[in-house]
């Protein structure tokens, strides 16, 4: 489309968009090539059923289970299909250990590829310019944009998701949380420190 | 910086289109803005690395969209603002609320008969470096500020084929770092050796390089 | 301009135009620029400054066998000599298209352009079109401008990334012996001295 005033008022922009998205809707259902329930479906396990709660849990076990996460760091898609995770969109998964000496972070320069298994949908600014034209090459300025900094000596590892492999970054488990459950520690995994945007909370975040 | 000017190479901007018996402007406010960055240029308000190097600051989604005279306006504004020429209060009320700097000199109707760009020669400051005929890389750079050094012409081997003398360079002037004068190169590369092995083999390419973007093969 | 990049035609240019009056308000009221300086400027390149000049070049070169070789040897002294061109600066390079080698102009960066022989350059030429595939795949850009050069023709392009300004000299159209420069000044288009073009040829229109 030529026009992309998405800040105006104009009733007649959105209309736009929602009367070709029907168009092509209508279309593809008319000449079946896809179905009704099956859309439907779709759209009702991303908005609901596949979040970064699915993530969180694949962390939460790592940081529990030393076999597990030995599981995860050799071969993800397997240790991550074990928890029923993944499968369908045919991705293989790497998981990504954050240490002392290295963060992790992850990006699609070229669109917007993510681990849609375990982090459900890209946030839109995973998905928009700044990120993606920044992250490579200044990506202590983007942590700076999050709030976030590393120690100077700390490397940073950004993993370009050029193909169909996806990354997640499994964070460092926060001190103070000896003993804890797994649903529990599941709680301090924010979507964005399994990005490497962000750091997981810590135990004191949840009081 | 690695932005949106930086077109050489890009693909998907479709075909070009030329107009006919094209006017040298479009509208009225065209000529003014062309006029206006003449004389400050002539005035000593800044170099043309500023207004490069302004427009170059222009959010890609409005550079791409911009006219060219819409892009130089702008331009204009960001120098004026950022040299201390006058404020950005000054430009939304649309008049000066307060006296001008004092600039060098100031363009006068009589000059319009000779209108020619100033020289950019400056006093060499050492003896060149590189010959004509020397293979040279183009260095991996990717500096934040101005360059003249595009991105599809980076870290590629090509030859000396012509020594321009020593002009301003462009870098440093943009960054009010001075004239720090360097020689000028044409080099020439083979297209190949730009655009890839399967790419046109009857195409030459050649870029006007400062020495600092050079290093020896 | 500024945040909002609609084209609502009428409200679009009345801000550009307003801002743009309202720079030069504030240059006038600043004294930093004569707006009578600015008229002259104005008509300088509406009337007096553009192709012809560059034409007039190419058939002196065509004409006279010294001076081309004075041109393509330092242009900006050559072109100096014509006291009824234009003054031009002190970094014009001539280049010239020969059976082997043809020759097109591009600034992928701005719009650098050889002002003082060719006048303003066109919309085309400041493109992103043109400035993103003249350096990657001039025969398209070419093809674009209706041009297919014979096979064997070898492509050079300049991008003008410094202020070194280039002017292509296109070869003399057959058929033209002893035509007086003014005739051939004719011949000679803008776009062939980019090298998008070929000069005309006799008795075409």
């Amino acid at each position: 489309m030529e026009h992309d005033h998405h800040h105006h008022e104009h009733g007649s922009e959105l209309s736009d968009m929602q009367l070709r998205t029907r168009a092509i809707e209508t279309i593809l259902l008319e000449k079946g090539y896809i179905e009704q329930a099956a859309i439907d479906d779709l759209i009702e396990t991303y908005e609901k059923k596949i979040g970064p709660r699915n993530g969180a849990q694949v962390v939460a076990k790592a940081w529990s289970d030393p076999n597990f996460r030995k599981w995860l760091f050799e071969d993800g898609t397997a240790a991550i299909g074990s928890l029923g995770f993944g499968g369908r969109s045919g991705n293989h998964l790497v998981a990504l250990e954050n240490t002392p000496t290295v963060h992790n972070m992850i990006v699609c320069t070229l669109c917007s590829c993510y681990p849609w298994a375990v982090l459900g949908l890209p946030p839109l600014w995973y998905k928009s310019a700044p990120y993606r034209s920044r992250t490579v090459a200044d990506p202590r300025g983007v942590l700076a944009d999050f709030g976030v900094s590393l120690p100077k000596d700390t490397e940073i590892r950004v993993w370009d998701s050029t193909a169909e492999l996806r990354y997640m970054v499994v964070p460092m488990r926060p001190a103070g949380t000896e003993g804890w459950s797994e649903d529990k520690l599941a709680e301090l995994v924010t979507r964005d420190s399994m990005v490497g945007t962000g750091f997981p909370k810590s135990p004191k975040d949840l009081t | 910086m690695d932005g949106i000017h930086d077109m050489g190479g890009m693909d998907g901007f479709g075909k070009v289109e030329a107009e006919q018996n094209e006017p040298p402007f479009h509208e009225k406010w065209e000529g003014r803005v062309m006029a206006m960055q003449r004389a400050m240029g002539y005035a000593g308000a800044w170099h043309i690395d500023h207004a490069r190097y302004a427009q170059e600051r222009i959010p890609p989604h409005i550079y791409l969209k911009a006219s060219y005279y819409q892009k130089w306006a702008l331009a204009m504004e960001t120098n004026i603002v950022e040299r201390g020429l006058a404020g950005a209060d000054e430009l939304k009320a649309g008049h000066a609320l307060r006296p001008g700097k004092a600039l060098p000199r100031k363009f006068t109707p009589d000059l319009a008969a000779k209108l020619t760009r100033g020289s950019f020669h400056r006093q060499q400051p050492a003896p060149a470096r590189f010959k004509i005929g020397d293979r040279v890389r183009t260095r991996n750079m990717h500096p934040e500020t101005h360059t003249r050094l595009p991105r599809y012409a980076r870290d590629r081997v090509g030859i000396v084929e012509a020594n321009q003398g020593c002009h301003m360079y462009p870098d440093s002037v943009a960054s009010n770092l001075g004239d720090n004068p360097q020689w000028l190169y044409t080099i020439v590369f083979d297209g190949r050796e730009l655009w890839g092995a399967d790419s046109d083999p009857t195409l030459k390419v050649s870029i006007e390089a400062f020495e600092p973007y050079l290093e020896p093969v | 301009m500024s945040e909002h990049d609609h084209d609502h035609d009428h409200s679009e240019l009345s801000e550009t135009q307003l801002r743009v009056r309202a720079l030069e308000t504030i240059l006038t009221e600043k004294g930093y620029v004569d707006p009578a300086a600015l008229d002259a400027i104005v008509e300088a390149y509406e009337t007096r400054i553009g192709p012809r000049n560059g034409a007039a070049v190419v058939a002196r070169a065509w004409s006279d066998p010294a001076f081309k070789t004075a041109l393509l040897a330092d242009a900006s002294k050559a072109v100096a000599t014509l006291g009824h061109i234009s003054r031009v600066g002190d970094h014009l390079i001539a280049v010239e298209n020969t059976p082997k080698t043809h020759n097109m102009i591009v600034c992928t960066l701005c719009s650098c352009y050889p002002w003082e022989v060719l006048g303003l350059p066109p919309i085309w030429y400041k493109s992103a079109p043109y400035r993103s595939r003249a350096v990657k795949d001039p025969r398209g850009v070419l093809a674009d401008f209706g041009v297919t050069l014979p096979q064997g023709t070898d492509i050079r392009i300049w991008d003008s990334t410094a202020e070194t300004r280039f002017i292509v000299l296109p070869m003399r159209p057959a058929g033209t012996a002893g035509w007086s420069e003014e005739k051939l000044a004719d011949l000679v288009t803008r776009d062939s001295m980019i090298g998008t073009g070929l000069p005309k040829q006799p008795g075409v229109k």
